[in-house]
């Protein structure tokens, strides 16, 4: 039930931040530092978001069949396959070498 | 103009599709996290920001709280309210039209409204691609959440590896330069250097705090990280790569 709560919450600050754009004047806005910023959590924040799917298991690193499949995946964005490709390449390769064995 | 002539509106239609299918990922990821089919569709309806969505439910598929979750995704909500002032300043919408617009402001909307130099070919491109990926993306979290949960162990379909892949597949064109790489690079290592010492989901937020003050201290491009998932004019990108041009507008 609390996981309602922090998602309902969620979806109002991100509306938030999409309407702050339109609402507030831009004069206050237009500030090269906070674009910038912007632009590097994303970075920052996709790239965290990636190991930790890859690598975290609880709180320890656990190497195992998911590192297979960030490897799948960076190999079909080389080939500049489509989002939907890429997603199918991870699963088709942690999936792969589960059923060979590796955890 | 016909709609059907329109540029913008052509481009838009494209990239609704290509978006609005990689919701067939999103809602098969979310209900393997251990969200129900309910709170698939509020994220997909009501957040309705693809790397905010898979932020929320990456770190509750890592067993982080939904604290956490929440603070991954607004953070990474943030550049939207830098596309919400380019887009007020381009299209001017008056009234509701604003809260609407608001709503369906995210990364492909604008790129197809700013790749555009007319002012209602930036007004049509945005409402087509915001539109259009709105009821696609919906209508595909819903098919994937469906399929999702049929599946049985998400392990042995290989699902966990799909979350890897897609947030790889998120960051990627984002990794344009040696800045971009470089900032991925730290903010990885951060996040292998916080795993074992803090509660999951909350090394996703030192990176973050990391990029932060990286953002705060270093002087690169102000537009740096903020490409689109995907590039709506990527053919004319592609081209203009290759002719050794710098990207223009493509109309």
């Amino acid at each position: 039930m609390t996981l309602w709560l922090w998602l309902l919450l969620s979806c109002v600050l991100a509306y938030a931040w999409k309407l702050v754009g339109y609402l507030v004047p831009a004069s206050l806005l237009r500030n090269p530092r906070m674009s910038r910023i912007a632009g590097t959590m994303t970075i920052g924040l996709l790239a965290s978001l990636t190991v930790v799917n890859t690598v975290a298991s609880g709180q320890s690193l656990a190497l195992d069949a998911r590192l297979g499949a960030l490897a799948a995946a960076a190999i079909a964005l080389w080939l500049r396959a489509p989002f939907l490709v890429v997603v199918l390449a991870g699963a088709g390769a942690a999936a792969g070498l589960r059923l060979l064995g590796w955890s | 103009m016909k709609l059907a002539q329109s540029p913008a509106f052509r481009v838009g239609l494209s990239i609704s599709i290509a978006t609005g299918l990689y919701g067939v990922s999103f809602g098969a990821l979310s209900v393997t996290s251990g969200l129900d089919f309910w709170q698939t569709m509020a994220l997909s309806l009501l957040l309705f920001s693809g790397g905010s969505q898979f932020a929320f439910i990456g770190v509750v598929a890592g067993g982080g709280s939904g604290v956490a979750a929440m603070s991954a995704a607004t953070l990474l909500g943030m550049r939207n309210g830098i596309y919400g002032m380019q887009l007020n300043a381009l299209l001017q919408p008056r009234g509701w039209r604003r809260f609407a617009a608001a709503h369906v402001t995210i990364d492909e909307s604008t790129a197809t409204s700013t790749g555009q130099t007319d002012p209602a070919e930036q007004r049509r491109g945005f409402w087509t691609a915001g539109l259009g990926i709105f009821v696609l993306w919906n209508l595909f979290t819903a098919v994937g959440a469906l399929a999702g949960s049929a599946l049985g162990d998400p392990k042995q379909w290989g699902l966990d590896g799909a979350a890897v892949a897609a947030f790889l597949g998120l960051l990627w064109p984002r990794l344009k330069g040696r800045e971009p790489v470089a900032i991925a690079v730290v903010c990885a290592l951060a996040t292998v250097l916080a795993v074992p010492f803090v509660p999951a989901g909350v090394p996703i937020l030192v990176a973050a705090f990391v990029a932060a003050v990286v953002g705060w201290f270093s002087h690169g491009r102000s537009d740096e990280g903020l490409e689109p998932d995907v590039d709506p004019y990527a053919e004319e990108h592609e081209a203009a790569r290759r002719s050794g041009h710098s990207p223009g507008d493509a109309s």
